[in-house]
C-alpha cells in the first residue's frame, strides 16, 4: 500500500487514476503513468483533509503487483507527480501537529501505517481507538494514589492521625500495576511487529542452512519492507507465513571462505543475529545449539543424514518434505509470540519509559523507608507524564487533598 | 520630595525580608507601614517552620534573613516534626513568644543602616511611562522610588467575618488598605479574593491542663539558625486535647451561622488546613479532631488552639469550645474570625516576583495568594534581592527548583497561579531529596555571598563551616583495605577489596560517628555538618539518579522564551495548551514543560518553534 499526504494528493492521484472517487469510498482503478503505461489494477481511496489520517489531503493505492510495480508507481509519482518519498515518521508528525491524535495515539498509529500483515493491522487499530491510552491512564492513577498516600505518611501524619490507608493497600495496587505492565512488556514491542519475529537458522559450516532458508523463502510470501535499511544484508528476508511477519536470517551467509579475518568477522556477526533472535533453528548436531533453539534435522534426503529424535522437525530443502511442518510450527510460534488482535503492542520509546517506570515501582514496592519510596514513585511518575505528556506533580497533590487535612 | 532606589510597602514578613535584604545589600530603602509597632506581629498561630516551612526559614537564614534568628529568640518550644522520618522531610518548627519574636525583628530593622521605617498608609503608586517612580501616602506624602515592593498581606480590600457580623481591615483591630486596592483594581492588575480563618485565642488560666497530654519541647538543642548558638528561652510546653461527638453537634446545628456556609463566603480557602466547620462537613465520619494548645508567650495567658480555626458566631465558638476535654470552663479572650481578601494573580508576574505589565513593581507574600510568614519571608526575600540586584547592576542568585525550597515556590505561583491558599508542602519539590532543611547553607549562602547580602558574620562562620566539611570530605577519601579496617576493630571482609572510607560507611556497622570514634575523621566542630555529609552519603545513589533529569532540566532553563513569543502560532499546539501557555506565560522552555497539559511532543513543538523564532528576530 502506498499512501500519499498533503496538498498535491488529489492532483497526483487524478494524474494515475483518472477522476477522484467518492471520499473514504474504495474503488478499483487502472493505474497509468503519464506517457501512458499500464502500471497496475488497484484499489484506490480518497481522504479530504482535515478528516484523515494525517490532517491533510490524502490518498491510499493498494495495489497488487510485487515490488517491480510498487517500484514503478513510485516512480510515476515521483517524477509525473513531484511527491517525494516520507521521511521516516513523516506521517504521524504530520497527524500530531494537525491535532489528529494524542502522543500515544500518535506513536501506535506511526506504526499501523508501516504495518504489513493483517494481523499487525488489527492489532494496532485497537491501540489507535485509544485503548493503550485507557489502560496506561488507569496505571497513572493507581501511582498518583499510591504517591499521594506515601506524601500524606510524610508530610501529615505526625500531626493528624486522619485515615492514612495501611501502606500495604497501596503497595498491592502497584504490585498489580508492575505485573500488567510486564505482560505489556512480553509482547513483543510494535517495532518487531512492524519488522517481523526474527528466525535465525544457523549451524556449522554445510548443515544446509541456505538450501533451507531458499526453500522457506520461495514457499513463503515475501514482504516489501516499506522501511529502507530493515534488509540489511543480503542474508535476511522479510516474510509472511500464513499471514504473520518474520525476517529470516540465514547465518550462513555470514561465513565466507579466505582470510581468517573475515571469517573471524562472520563468527561475531553470527552470534550477534543470535543474540538478536526470537527464534533459532538448530541445524547442527543434536544439542549443540544455543538455549531455546528448535531443533531441526536437516538433509533427510540424504541416507546417511543423522536423525534427531523428536520433537525435532525433520525437513529435506531438496525434496520439500517437512516444509509444510516447519512453517505450521513457525507460524503457530509466531501467533503465540504477537499481541492478539485487542492487545496492544508498543513502540520501543514506549517499551523503554514503561520499563523504567516498571523498575522504579518495583522499587518503591519494596522500599520501606517512605521517603525513598516517594523518589521511586516519582521517578515512575515522571516515565508515565513522559508517555503520556501530562504534569503529574499538581494532579498528585489534588489526590491529596482530597482526603485530609493538615495543621502544622 | 524624597527619593529611595527602593520602597517596600507593609512591615509584614514579606516586607521586612523584602527591606532588610536590600538594606543588607548596602541599597537605601524605605520601609513603609501602617504601624511601626506592629512590623514582626504574627497575624494567626505564634509559630515558624513546620513541614515545608522549615526549608523555606532555613533559606531565608542562609541569605542570611530575618526569620530565623528572630525564631530562635522568640522560640519557648522547639519541635522536629517527622523526625521518624528520613531528614530530607524533617521540619523544624518552633513556638514563639510573641513579644519577643516581635522586639527581636523590630531591632534587625532599626540596626540596619541604610533602612528607613516610615509610619503611614500608602494611598497609592505614582504610575509614569509603565513604569512606578514613586508612591503616595494618605497624608499626601510623595516619596520617589525605582523600584517598589507590595507586601500589605491580607489587607488588600480585606473583610472580616464572624458569625453574621463584618468589619473592614487586614486583622482584627487593624484597618485595610481600601485606597490603595481601589487604585490596583483600576490600573487593572488582575486581583481576585480568597480566605482564610483563625481560631479563637483562649485564657490559659481558664483550661483545666492537669487532664491533658503534654507535649514538651525538643530535647535534641537544634536551632532554627545556626548561627544563633545556643536556645535562649526558658522551655514551655503544649497540650494536646480533641473534639468530640457532642463538640461536633453542636457545629453541625450552627454550621447555617458560618459565613463560610451561608454563602457570604464565596472565596476558596485552603482544603489541607480547613476551618472545624469545614473538617465536619467533609469528614464526617471522624469522631474527633486533634487539637494542640500551644501557649503565646512566656508572660502571657493566651493560648492558640491549632486546628480549629472557625468563623462561627462567638456564641456558638464558646459552646463548642466548652464540650471539649479540659475546656469546661474555658474563657475566649479573642474570638476566632475569617478574613477575605484580594491577591493578585501571581501568573502576572515574572520569577523574580516583578509585575510583567508594570516595571518596577514587585509583589510578595500574602499579596500572591500564599499563606503562612515563611512563604511571605521567602517572596520577599527573593523580591528584594532582585530589585536590589537591579539598582546595583548585579547578577541576581540562579535560583531553580533543583537548589532551593523558593524556587520551587516562586515557580509554582508564576507558572500555575492559585485557586486557593498556597502552602509549601515537601511534596511540591521533586528534587526534595538534595534540598533538605539541614544542608540550606551549603546549598545556599555561596549564592548569597555572591551577591552580596550576607554579613561578615556569616560570611566567616561558612567559610570555617566549609574547611570543616572539606577536612571531613579528605578524610572519607582515604582508601582502606579491609584487614586495615579489621585492625581498627570494624567487620570487614576480604570480598570487599580496598576502597574509600565513603563506601566503607555505607557496610553495617561503620557509619561516620563510628569512622569518627576510631580517629578517621575529624571531629564534628560544627553541629548538624556530620548529620547532614552522612545523609549526602546515604541519599548519593538515588541522587545520581536525577542527574540526567537535572541536565536536562538546567538545559531548558537556559533556552529563554521572549516576553513576547507568539505561543498562538506554534503549529501543533492545542488550544488548550496555547491558552494555558499564553496564562502562564513561561520565560524558559523549562518552565514550559511545567505549564499542566504540555506533552514532550508539544515542547518538541515549541523548541522547533522557539529556534525559528529566534531567527526571525535576529533578522
Ligand atoms: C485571620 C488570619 C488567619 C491566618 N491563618 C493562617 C494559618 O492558618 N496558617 C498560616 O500559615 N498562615 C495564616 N495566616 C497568614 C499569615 O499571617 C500570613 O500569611 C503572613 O503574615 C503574611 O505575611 P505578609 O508579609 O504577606 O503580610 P502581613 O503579615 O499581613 O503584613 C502586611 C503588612 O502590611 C501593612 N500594610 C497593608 N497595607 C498597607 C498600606 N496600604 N500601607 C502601609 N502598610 C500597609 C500592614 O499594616 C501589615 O503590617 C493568617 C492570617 C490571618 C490574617
Amino acid at each position: 500500500m502506498i499512501r500519499i499526504s498533503g496538498p498535491s494528493s488529489a492532483a497526483a492521484l487524478r494524474r494515475l487514476a483518472g477522476p477522484l472517487p467518492d471520499v473514504r469510498k474504495a474503488s478499483v482503478r487502472q493505474l497509468r503513468d503519464a506517457r501512458g503505461n499500464w502500471l497496475d489494477e488497484a484499489l484506490v481511496l480518497w481522504f479530504a483533509g482535515p478528516r484523515s489520517a494525517t490532517g491533510e489531503d490524502c490518498a491510499e493505492i493498494h495495489c497488487h503487483g510485487g515490488r517491480a510495480v510498487v517500484r514503478a508507481i513510485e516512480r510515476a509519482l515521483e517524477q509525473d507527480c513531484g511527491l517525494r518519498r516520507a521521511e521516516a515518521g513523516e506521517f504521524t508528525r504530520r497527524a500530531f501537529l494537525n491535532r489528529r491524535m494524542d502522543l500515544l495515539e500518535a506513536e501506535a498509529l506511526g506504526d499501523m501505517l508501516a504495518a504489513e500483515t493483517e494481523l499487525q493491522r488489527a492489532v494496532l487499530a485497537s491501540a489507535a481507538r485509544g485503548a493503550a491510552s485507557g489502560e496506561v491512564s488507569r496505571w497513572r492513577e493507581a501511582i498518583l494514589s499510591a504517591s499521594a498516600a506515601v506524601e500524606q505518611e510524610l508530610d501529615f501524619s505526625d500531626d493528624d492521625e486522619e485515615g492514612v490507608a495501611p501502606p500495604s493497600v497501596w503497595r498491592n495496587a502497584i504490585g498489580d500495576v508492575v505485573g500488567e505492565i510486564g505482560a505489556w512488556l512480553a509482547v513483543p514491542s510494535a517495532d518487531r511487529l512492524r519488522d517481523g519475529l526474527r528466525i535465525v537458522l544457523a549451524g556449522p559450516p554445510n548443515s544446509g542452512k541456505s538450501s533451507l532458508f531458499n526453500a522457506l523463502l520461495s514457499e513463503a510470501a515475501a514482504i516489501v519492507s516499506p522501511i529502507a535499511g530493515t534488509t540489511r544484508d543480503a542474508i535476511e528476508r522479510p516474510v509472511a507465513i500464513e499471514g504473520v511477519p518474520f525476517v529470516l536470517v540465514d547465518t550462513a551467509g555470514l561465513r565466507s571462505e579466505g582470510a581468517e579475518e573475515i571469517e573471524a568477522i562472520g563468527i561475531a556477526r553470527a552470534e550477534a543475529e543470535l543474540a538478536r533472535a526470537d527464534l533459532v533453528l538448530w541445524l547442527g548436531p543434536e544439542g549443540d545449539g544455543p538455549a531455546g533453539a528448535i531443533e531441526v534435522g536437516s538433509m533427510i534426503d540424504l541416507p546417511d543424514a543423522a536423525r534427531k529424535a523428536p520433537p525435532a522437525l525433520q525437513v529435506s530443502a531438496l525434496s520439500g518434505e517437512g516444509l509444510a511442518a516447519l512453517m505450521a510450527a513457525l507460524a503457530e510460534y509466531g501467533r503465540e509470540r504477537l499481541p492478539r488482535p485487542g492487545q496492544v503492542a508498543i513502540s520501543r520509546r514506549q517499551r523503554e519509559l514503561l520499563g523504567q517506570a516498571q523498575v522504579a515501582l518495583q522499587a518503591a514496592g519494596q522500599e520501606p523507608d517512605p521517603l525513598l519510596a516517594g523518589e521511586a514513585l516519582r521517578q515512575a511518575r515522571h516515565a508515565m507524564d513522559a508517555m503520556l505528556g501530562t504534569v503529574a506533580t499538581e494532579d498528585m497533590l489534588d489526590t491529596l487533598f482530597g482526603r485530609f487535612c493538615i495543621g502544622k | 520630595m524624597q527619593h529611595y532606589p527602593i520602597i517596600v510597602i507593609g512591615g509584614g514578613h514579606a516586607g521586612v525580608e523584602a527591606a532588610c535584604v536590600a538594606a543588607r545589600m548596602g541599597v537605601q530603602v524605605a520601609l513603609v507601614t501602617m504601624d511601626a509597632g506592629k512590623i514582626g506581629a504574627m497575624s494567626c498561630n505564634p509559630a515558624i517552620g513546620g513541614l515545608g516551612k522549615g526549608h523555606l526559614v532555613r533559606e531565608v537564614d542562609a541569605f542570611d534573613g530575618v526569620l530565623g534568628t528572630a525564631a530562635d529568640a522568640g522560640a519557648i518550644h522547639y519541635r522536629m516534626l517527622n523526625r521518624s522520618k528520613g531528614s530530607a522531610v524533617w521540619g523544624p518548627r518552633v513556638q514563639a513568644d510573641r513579644r519577643l519574636f516581635g522586639a527581636a525583628v523590630r531591632r534587625v530593622v532599626a540596626d540596619e543602616p541604610t533602612l528607613d521605617v516610615i509610619e503611614g498608609e500608602v494611598a497609592g503608586l505614582r504610575i509614569e511611562g509603565g513604569r512606578v517612580r514613586g508612591v503616595a501616602l494618605a497624608d499626601d506624602t510623595v516619596l520617589a522610588c525605582e523600584a517598589a515592593i507590595l507586601c500589605t498581606g491580607t489587607f488588600l480590600g480585606g473583610v472580616l467575618f464572624r458569625g453574621e457580623e463584618r468589619f473592614e481591615g487586614g486583622r482584627i483591630g487593624e484597618g485595610g488598605a481600601a485606597v490603595l486596592a481601589a487604585q490596583l483594581r483600576e490600573a487593572a492588575l488582575p486581583l481576585s479574593r480568597l480566605k482564610t480563618g483563625t481560631p479563637p485565642r483562649l485564657d490559659g488560666r481558664t483550661i483545666d491542663w492537669a487532664r491533658l497530654a503534654e507535649q514538651a519541647s525538643d530535647q535534641e538543642q537544634w536551632t532554627m539558625s545556626p548561627l544563633t548558638g545556643r536556645r535562649a528561652n526558658p522551655q514551655t510546653f503544649c497540650a494536646i486535647t480533641r473534639t468530640n461527638a457532642q463538640c461536633h453537634e453542636i457545629i453541625r446545628a450552627n454550621l447555617t451561622r458560618s459565613p463560610l456556609y451561608s454563602g457570604a463566603i464565596d472565596a476558596r480557602g485552603p482544603r489541607y488546613c480547613p476551618s472545624i466547620e469545614d473538617k465536619i462537613d467533609r469528614f464526617g465520619d471522624r469522631d474527633g479532631h486533634q487539637i494542640f494548645l500551644e501557649p503565646e508567650g512566656l508572660d502571657t495567658p493566651l493560648v492558640y488552639p491549632n486546628g480549629i480555626s472557625t468563623s462561627l458566631p462567638v456564641d456558638v465558638q464558646e459552646r463548642f469550645l466548652q464540650a471539649i476535654d479540659g475546656l469546661e470552663r474555658v474563657r475566649i479572650a479573642e474570638p476566632g474570625y475569617a478574613v477575605e481578601y484580594d491577591h493578585v494573580d501571581p501568573r502576572s508576574l515574572d520569577r523574580w516576583l516583578q509585575m510583567r505589565s508594570l516595571g518596577g513593581l514587585y509583589c510578595a507574600g500574602q499579596i500572591n495568594g500564599t499563606t503562612g510568614y515563611e512563604e511571605a519571608a521567602a517572596q520577599g526575600l527573593v523580591a528584594g534581592l532582585h530589585a536590589a540586584a537591579l539598582v546595583l547592576e548585579r547578577d541576581p542568585p540562579a535560583l531553580d527548583r533543583a537548589n532551593s525550597y523558593m524556587a520551587v515556590m516562586v515557580d509554582d505561583l508564576t507558572l500555575h497561579g492559585v485557586s486557593e491558599p498556597y502552602r509549601m508542602l515537601t511534596a511540591r519539590a521533586e528534587y526534595r531529596l538534595r534540598l533538605r532543611a539541614n544542608n540550606a547553607s551549603t546549598r545556599l549562602t555561596p549564592l548569597a555571598i555572591g551577591v552580596g547580602c550576607v554579613s561578615d558574620r556569616r560570611q566567616k562562620w561558612f567559610e570555617r563551616r566549609e574547611k570543616a566539611r572539606s577536612d571531613v570530605t579528605a578524610a572519607l577519601n582515604v582508601e582502606m583495605s579491609p584487614s586495615q579496617m579489621r585492625r581498627l576493630g570494624f567487620a570487614a571482609t576480604d570480598d570487599t577489596g580496598k576502597q574509600v572510607l565513603s563506601d566503607w560507611s555505607r557496610f553495617p556497622g561503620i557509619d561516620l560517628p563510628e569512622l569518627v570514634r576510631a580517629g578517621l575523621v575529624p571531629r564534628e566542630t560544627h553541629p548538624g555538618l556530620h548529620d547532614e555529609i552522612g545523609e549526602d552519603l546515604h541519599y548519593a545513589p538515588y541522587v545520581a539518579r536525577q542527574d540526567a533529569e537535572l541536565r536536562e532540566l538546567r538545559a531548558n532553563e537556559r533556552f529563554a522564551l521572549a516576553e513576547d513569543f507568539p505561543f498562538g502560532e506554534v503549529p501543533g499546539l492545542s488550544n488548550e495548551m496555547i491558552e494555558r501557555l499564553a496564562a502562564a506565560r513561561p520565560d524558559s522552555l523549562a518552565q514550559a514543560s511545567r505549564v499542566p497539559g504540555i506533552t514532550p511532543a508539544a515542547m518538541a513543538a515549541l523548541l522547533v518553534f522557539a529556534r525559528k523564532f529566534e531567527g526571525r528576530d535576529a533578522a
